[in-house]
């Protein structure tokens, strides 16, 4: 049978070369997302680079009433599903439509779908990986981001609770968190050379981990070590701090 | 804002790099003062450097391809190694390429690049069937050689100065092997490496590395690379993975005597006077991609990278006099490279004239700056032409002097609504 991937916010930057590299190893590709203009885009630009054969979806993941009929409407069970929305949110806007609308896309949402088609693919006894793109600022609340980073944190929680649920099923989830991207999301801010990956380079390691089967990957690999670090900073100290 | 630099890491600018995926996107950063698109920066010094640079990395879907026409269209941000690495096993390959296979397609566009076969197949442009440019004024147009002409002769060679490319339809060439069936001939002095670039030129890829330390009777000895692509009907591409240079080189590892003995083994560790053998096409036409960031071994302080041509009439005294000046001096590297172009096209500042081209770094070091003055005193004599995609300080009458439709480009780019926005460092540098 013909491997498949599903990409859910599927017209990120990074989201984009994960496609290109499943295309190349000629999967069946589906993307999701609510930009159709974009993913139509994406689309064409798949076939044309390597004739594989590409759907598009139109996916609100804070339209939790559309994820049954959506999961419904995929061509086949996918035997790899990345899941790679996210949203930063206004800056400095803390109201609860923002707040809100930051936990549903990164969080709720995502695991809303996932939990869907985890189930689909155990009671079809389908083996398959399942990645979530989670976030280094899920490790620790900091004052710059943290609505965004306290639904990231639930997300690794709830990929860590999946994989653990999953396993005696043969689906395999992985956790990836990314440290500083060099992508729409963050242009204009001032980021370090050293610690940016490029989002092909995430879009490598990301393919390499489901080939290995990792459980969590830290990308670039360095951000494993500087969280490590941040994490250890006492919590009397932490409180005072600007990082 | 962050630092950034091209190619040859000199000079460094702080800046706003901004991206778009969407044409809407472009649109909205084109109100910013002064702006100047850009690609993946490997021209080397400040065309695409600017206040605000308008990447066009993340635009970079591949719209379309007409396989009976050969005919590729994508959008600028595309990098040729993706064209390569895509068509090459359906047995296509671009009609020209450069040294590098990472550049964009605006890029290539806007610098007008050539490659191995410019005496027979022209410039990137020769090859674009049309183009659409983003102007600053935040319309779009759609211009070729016979729509638009002028804006088209403008932009192609332009350097950006003209608007944003957003997108290009480009000819691709049939070929029915990935391997190039090479020929090396040994010269022993500029006049006889001028001889075998005139006895070859039917050959469609040539090119010669250059020792540009040689001295005395060996001055412009050289290794003359011929070749083409084979009919074997072997199109199994496996592009190679890309090693990175780790780390920065410190300054004092190239010197001339470093660089000496490198030129010395290279030149004398091709033993034959003549010598053939087949290689992969990523090896003939790129071979330094296989060392990503190769510009480290020149240090953090980077390097100056010269290209000038030459009438083809003074191109022999003229390149005699500038080797004998570098040879003096014991500056320049084991990067040196000589080669034979063919007619000029119709571009009003793209570089390639006919006659014959060097092109080679120098360690950014003191007293450089005043080297390459000297240097072009010799450009300012036999009528030569610098490489605006190379170039990061000549001076504005040198570079005058070489483009005699310089005239037209200013004049054609002061029609455009609000062209004073778009601005480079070098644009400024050259009153451009």
């Amino acid at each position: 049978m013909k491997k498949t991937v599903l990409i859910i916010g599927a017209n990120s930057d990074v989201a984009k070369e994960i496609a290109r590299l499943y295309a190349k190893k000629e999967y069946g590709i589906e993307l999701a997302s609510r930009d159709m203009e974009m993913l139509d885009l994406i689309a064409v630009d798949l076939k044309t680079r390597s004739g594989v054969e590409v759907v598009t979806h139109y996916l609100d993941v804070t339209d939790f009433k559309s994820h049954d009929a959506f999961i419904s409407g995929l061509s086949a069970l996918p035997s790899v599903v990345v899941s790679a929305a996210g949203y930063m949110g206004k800056k400095d806007d803390m109201s609860s439509d923002n707040i809100k609308l930051i936990t549903d896309i990164n969080y709720t949402g995502q695991a809303s779908i996932l939990e869907k088609i985890a189930h689909k693919m155990r009671d079809s006894k389908h083996t398959g990986v399942i990645v979530g793109i989670s976030s280094v600022a899920g490790e620790r609340g900091r004052k710059a981001n943290y609505i965004y980073g306290s639904a990231k944190a639930a997300f690794t929680s709830y990929l860590s609770g999946l994989r653990n649920a999953m396993y005696q099923y043969n689906i395999h989830v992985l956790t990836v968190k990314p440290g500083f991207i060099d992508t729409k999301m963050t242009q204009g801010l001032d980021l370090p050379a050293m610690l940016t990956a490029q989002p092909d380079e995430v879009a490598n390691d990301i393919v390499r981990a489901v080939e290995n089967k990792k459980n969590i990957i830290y990308t670039k690999w360095i951000w494993k070590y500087i969280m490590l670090v941040i994490k250890c900073i006492p919590e009397f100290q932490f409180k005072k701090m600007s990082i | 804002m962050r630092e950034i630099s091209a190619w040859g890491r000199y000079p460094k600018t702080t800046g706003v790099l901004k991206y778009f995926a969407k044409e809407s996107e472009c649109i909205g950063v084109t109100s910013d003062n002064e702006y100047i698109p850009c690609g993946n920066f490997r021209s080397y010094g400040d065309c695409a450097l600017s206040e605000t640079m308008m990447s066009t990395l993340r635009y970079d879907k591949m719209l379309h391809f007409d396989e009976e026409r050969a005919i590729l269209h994508v959008q600028s941000g595309v990098i040729l190694k993706d064209i390569v690495d895509c068509f090459v096993p359906r047995g296509y390959f671009l009609n020209v390429v450069p040294g590098t296979q990472l550049i964009t397609v605006g890029g290539a566009i806007a610098a007008d690049v050539h490659g191995k076969n410019h005496h027979v197949a022209g410039c990137f442009s020769e090859h674009v069937i049309e183009l659409k440019l983003l102007l600053p004024n935040g319309k779009t147009v759609e211009c070729s050689q016979k729509h638009n002409r002028e804006l088209f002769l403008l932009t192609c060679g332009g350097m950006g100065l003209s608007g944003v490319i957003l997108d290009a339809k480009i000819e691709l060439k049939k070929i029915n092997s990935k391997n190039i069936a090479q020929t090396t001939i040994k010269t022993s002095s500029l006049r006889e490496t001028f001889d075998t670039f005139e006895k070859h030129k039917d050959k469609p890829y040539s090119v010669a590395w250059i020792d540009c330390l040689s001295s005395g009777d060996s001055l412009g000895r050289s290794l003359v690379m011929y070749g083409d692509f084979r009919d074997d009907g072997d199109l199994d591409y496996n592009p190679s993975k890309i090693k990175s240079i780790p780390f920065d080189f410190p300054g004092f590892a190239l010197n001339k005597y470093s660089v000496k003995a490198f030129n010395e083994l290279y030149y004398n560790g091709i033993k034959d006077k003549e010598s053939e053998e087949i290689v992969s096409l990523e090896k003939f036409f790129f071979p330094l991609d296989s060392m990503y960031k190769w510009n480290r071994i020149y240090g953090k302080e980077g390097f100056l990278q010269y290209q000038i041509i030459f009438p083809l009439e003074n191109s022999f005294v003229a390149l005699q006099e500038i080797l004998q000046k570098i040879s003096n001096a014991g500056k320049g590297s084991f990067l040196a490279v000589l080669k034979l172009y063919g007619a000029e096209n119709e571009n009003y500042l793209s570089f390639p004239i006919e006659g014959y081209s060097l092109a080679l770094d120098f360690k950014m070091e003191e007293g450089i700056f005043e080297f390459l003055n000297t240097l072009d005193d010799t450009v300012l004599k036999f009528k030569g032409r610098t490489y605006l995609a190379k170039d990061a300080r000549v001076t504005k009458e040198v570079f005058e002097q070489g483009y005699s439709r310089l005239d037209i480009f200013k004049k054609e780019r002061k029609k455009i609504e609000n062209y004073n926005n778009l601005v480079s460092l070098q644009s400024k540098r050259l009153g451009l």
